[in-house]
């Protein structure tokens, strides 16, 4: 298995090249100017002038290999140097990744946004996978009953209704109705005692529940469907044959031969969670990773996006290994060699 | 066996029906059979025929729905199966009634160890705790012929080969020294010299452990070998049951005639061709109003198609279920 693991990650290293490579030649192909968003008022010859000074006059493959340098050898060591705080290698005159429209470099930006994302994507996720499975497990359980008539049709809802309807509609709903909710969520809070506890919470309700309905819908399908190609089997039979209760067929025998598939779809689907939601996030004004990345879009910010796109193929690579490494323990039947 | 010994397993008048869109298939009808103690029965057939819907019924392991027992007794140790509550009849699950099923590669749950698997039963309805589970577990795979068994304990079931694997599933079924146990086809997913080992093996195990064991299968030659009485099944019914040498003398039903001409024989002539019974076993759509076997019957008569010949007694513990061998007809069918 470390073999194995090891022989994986050998392998991405050529692979994440590549695959940043390709976001470079789609971002320098794309008919993008990071100074399309300045005034008209600015004469050509001065738009020319930030142009050179942003490196743009260079060829594409300099500006390609200068972006390598920067993120795989600097911003690495300047991690290194905050961590222990020291100088290695003149760091006074390290080039970060920086960005062309705040001119910060864009890792810091990156790191200021994530904990938004993880909270309520992040969030959302774990309460759509605690929700998804029970009723996933009920579903097969007991196929074609009331329970699982409800269970499908709310999946049905989750996966055709957008994010772009269910957000409003729960603001008009709970926000503007009810009140119960605040419509923008405050990334200035900070959480110091239980009153600021409980405006976190509150302010995280409607996004988590919007994002938590699409992914209950997705993994309780994939969980009853596991489910049913499990109950059917000749096992399940012996193990009632046993005498087990049937709490003990079904959470223990059962269960854990239907997760095998699902955890794998759930390991796929975390770098998503890193991602953001795009049009969540703009839709709660939540200034996460999603909404960073739709600026950068906007901006012709190539150094973030290609950073940010970079990291989200790195998080796929990755998962992806996690996958399989997760498939080959839970089923004593895998083995990699 | 010795006549007048009592009976473990008392089933009288068994019905299960599947329910399925095209209506009902009535699987087993009015199946009455009895099991002496430390007895073996085999139970012959063809596909489809109910032996095993039969026997699955005997404790309720047929999924519902589709499947439903509409009727019959089945008494155990005077209780009836079929009435009492779930949790009782778990406890005789696995306990006192032990089962190995057919295909010993799909029977054991991929995710488990083999220990675990075994540990269960023990655990349930022994109360052991795991460490004394564990011993009692290696002591029944070496029982069952697996070497380095406390070892073994520790791997998963495709570690195992399909002869290893069925050594196993019996250790299960006779983790907690079952009354009965009931063997739903244990050889046919085998290959030959697999199950001679495993046939071996059951007799050996019957002999010290005393169990009565119902055996299903289609392969007359094993019941030969094998069992005490043999009752032979078609389309859902008893159509005949006798002692083994008796059946195998003296058969009196038409349809256990056909299957004893299928058998080939070793030493016969190599140009004779094989006898089989011509058409297909009967779809069960409705309640038996007729003869199942008539349409592929030989000798069939004009009753055989209006009247469903109940079981008929021809000799000391012979009865054959043919209106042939009931001539007179004097008691009404039930």
């Amino acid at each position: 298995m470390l073999n194995y693991t090891l022989r994986r990650l050998m392998f991405s290293v050529p692979v994440l090249l590549f695959i940043s490579f390709i976001i470079f030649l789609i971002l320098d192909l794309a008919p993008s100017d990071p100074t399309g968003n300045l005034p008209l008022t600015i004469p050509p010859e001065v738009r020319e002038k930030i142009r050179t000074s942003l490196g743009l006059d260079a060829p594409m493959w300099v500006r390609y290999l200068l972006w390598c340098k920067q993120f795989f050898i600097n911003e690495p060591l300047n991690i290194w140097d905050q961590w222990r705080g020291t100088c290695s290698f003149n760091c006074e005159d390290r080039l970060r990744v920086v960005s062309y429209v705040t001119r910060s470099p864009v890792v810091d930006l990156i790191v200021e946004r994530m904990p938004q994302t993880l909270w309520v994507v992040g969030m959302s996720y774990v309460v759509g996978i605690l929700i998804a499975i029970p009723i996933g497990v009920i579903s097969a359980y007991k196929q074609y009953s009331v329970f699982d008539q409800a269970g499908t049709f709310i999946s049905m809802v989750g996966f055709s209704v957008p994010p772009f309807f269910s957000g409003v509609l729960v603001i008009v709903i709970f926000s503007v109705q009810l009140g119960w909710f605040p419509s923008i969520y405050d990334t200035t809070l900070e959480v110091v005692d239980w009153e600021t506890f409980k405006m976190q919470v509150k302010q995280m309700i409607m996004p988590v529940m919007v994002l938590a309905l699409q992914t209950t819908a997705q993994i309780s399908r994939f969980m009853r469907a596991s489910m049913l190609d499990n109950l059917n089997q000749d096992y399940v039979r012996t193990a009632r044959a046993k005498g087990l209760k049937e709490s003990v067929v079904l959470l223990v025998h059962v269960l854990r031969n239907s997760l095998i598939p699902v955890v794998t779809v759930i390991a796929l689907g975390v770098p998503a969670v890193f991602g953001g939601a795009i049009i969540t996030e703009q839709v709660f004004k939540v200034n996460g990773i999603g909404q960073l990345l739709i600026i950068g879009i906007q901006g012709g910010d190539a150094p973030l996006v290609q950073t940010l796109t970079f990291i989200f193929a790195v998080m796929i690579v990755f998962a992806n290994l996690i996958a399989d490494i997760l498939y080959g323990i839970l089923d004593p039947r895998i083995r990699y060699d | 066996m010795p006549d007048g010994a009592s009976k473990v397993l008392d089933v009288q008048n068994l019905n299960t029906i599947f329910q399925t869109r095209s209506g009902e298939i009535h699987a087993v009808n009015n199946v009455s059979f009895d099991l002496e103690e430390g007895e073996l029965l085999g139970v012959v057939g063809e596909s489809g025929s109910g032996k095993s819907v039969t026997m699955m019924s005997l404790i309720r392991l047929l999924p519902s729905p589709p499947a439903e027992i509409r009727a019959g007794k089945v008494m155990f140790d005077g209780l009836d199966l079929l009435k009492i509550d779930d949790d009782k009849l778990r406890d005789i699950r696995g306990a006192r009634i032990g089962f190995i099923f057919q295909d010993p590669m799909t029977s054991l749950n991929p995710v488990f160890t083999v220990g675990f698997q075994l540990r269960e039963p023990l655990m349930r309805h022994m109360g052991l705790n795991k460490k004394q589970a564990n011993k009692r577990a290696a002591e029944l795979l070496e029982m069952v012929g697996i070497p380095a068994a406390s070892a073994r304990l520790k791997d998963y079931p495709h570690q195992f080969s399909g002869g290893m694997r069925q050594r196993v599933m019996i250790a299960i079924a006779l983790a907690c020294d079952p009354e009965v146990l009931i063997a739903d086809e244990p050889t046919t997913a085998l290959d030959v010299t697999i199950q001679a080992q495993i046939l071996e093996l059951i007799k050996e195990l019957r002999q010290k452990l005393g169990m009565a064991i119902i055996w299903i299968t289609h392969d007359l030659g094993v019941i030969a070998g094998i069992a005490d009485r043999v009752m032979v099944m078609y389309g859902g019914q008893v159509v005949e049951e006798a002692p083994v040498r008796e059946l195998f003398k003296n058969p009196q039903h038409p349809y256990t005639k056909a299957l004893l001409k299928t058998v080939p024989h070793v030493r016969g002539e190599r140009a004779e061709r094989l006898e089989v019974i011509e058409g297909q076993p009967p779809i069960l759509g409705g309640a038996p109003t007729a003869c199942p076997f008539r349409e592929r019957c030989p000798v069939a008569i004009d009753i055989c198609a209006r009247e469903n010949p109940a079981l008929h007694v021809t000799g000391p513990r012979h009865a054959a279920a043919c209106h042939l061998v009931a001539p007179a007809r004097e008691e009404a069918h039930v």
